[in-house]
């Protein structure tokens, strides 16, 4: 890196600033005044959707280049893992599972 | 219910359901710490981003456009918008930090990301949790992620890639608590619509607005169905 380490930390302070604005922002507005009840119910669905949001391209795309891709070990290992959280409902065991599995498909394929 | 708990049973919990955040963010950050090294920046350096940003997905990019020479301007407008989902997430959160005093808010707000926003918020709908706890998520999170970077930078070249599948703890850790929030046909259904939604939009535009986009279309989405649904029965 050719630059200064003062235009560095000029960098992060911006970089800093931009990600905390949009973070903060929200809770301290919302959370001074009650929320119309349409609000709330639509914050309600948010939670999910962002984490079928954050998922689906993990599991079912290429990321270089961008492409469709149903064969990936990320699905495959997602069936069995899916099954277990809706089984055992623990988190813990869930992602300790899907290592396994997932290293198990890296020795086998 | 604040004042129920013991100041170590607060922590405790805190940290159990940290951990697997904890866990998710060790090969990410080492893998970030090793770009950094190779793009010039020094252990030092990339702590501080680490310390400063705490945003797995733009530090990425930031690096990435550091070692290619990008001006100051591109890196922080790419880091503006590739954090714009956090938008989002801050106001779902606001639902249960209801009254809370500045102070807090602020310090709590430098720790939301995808994966405290998850956990937090499916403790909170669960009434077994309070912002303390949720506090203690972020921070912990936030200490794994400036140690494992830091961690990358000094000897991530020793680690070998891919070791005991740990790439797939944070995809492992989604599932669950995607699992957890299906709470009845209008969260499957909005679940469906992201998905579709996000992987189309992840295909067609570069870029990482295919998160907002799908969440926002299919929460959108889902309500409308609700509201409709709701109305007819009447």
């Amino acid at each position: 890196m050719s630059m200064a380490f003062a235009d560095y930390l000029f960098l992060l302070g911006a970089m800093g600033a931009v990600t905390y604005l949009p973070r903060w922002l929200p809770v301290f507005l919302l959370s001074r005044r009650p929320l119309p009840s349409w609000l709330i119910d639509w914050l309600d669905l948010i939670p999910v959707a962002v984490l079928s949001a954050l998922l689906a391209p993990a599991l079912l795309a290429d990321s270089a280049p961008r492409a469709l891709n149903l064969g990936k070990p990320e699905l495959l290992v997602a069936g069995p893992t899916l099954l277990f959280a809706l089984k055992t409902r623990s988190l813990g065991g869930t992602v300790l599972l899907g290592m396994f599995l997932y290293w198990l498909t890296g020795l086998v394929l | 219910m604040e004042n129920s708990l013991t100041t170590s049973a607060r922590w405790r919990q805190g940290l159990g359901a940290a951990w697997p955040i904890c866990l998710g963010y060790l090969p990410l950050g080492i893998a970030l710490g090793v770009l950094a090294r190779q793009a010039g920046i020094d252990p030092l350096g990339i702590g501080l981003m680490s310390l400063l940003v705490f945003a797995g997905s733009a530090q990425f990019i930031a690096v990435a456009m550091l070692a290619s020479g990008a001006s100051v301007g591109a890196i922080v407008l790419a880091t503006l918008v590739v954090n714009f989902r956090h938008l989002l997430m801050s106001s779902a959160l606001a639902v249960y930090l209801r009254g809370v005093g500045p102070g807090f808010l602020a310090l709590f707000a430098y720790g939301i990301t995808d994966e405290s926003f998850a956990v937090n918020m499916t403790r909170f709908r669960s009434g077994d949790w309070d912002r303390w706890r949720a506090l203690i998520v972020n921070q912990a999170a936030n200490a794994a992620w400036v140690l494992s970077t830091v961690a990358g930078a000094f000897l991530g070249e020793l680690i070998p890639a891919g070791a005991f599948g740990i790439d797939y703890a944070l995809i492992g850790m989604f599932l669950c608590l995607l699992v957890f929030q299906l709470r009845g046909a209008f969260h499957l259904f909005t679940a469906l619509i992201s998905g579709v939604l996000s992987v189309a939009c992840y295909l067609a535009v570069p870029g990482d607005s295919y998160v907002v986009v799908a969440a926002v279309g299919a929460a959108s989405a889902g309500f409308l169905l609700q509201r409709h649904k709701r109305r007819g029965r009447r």
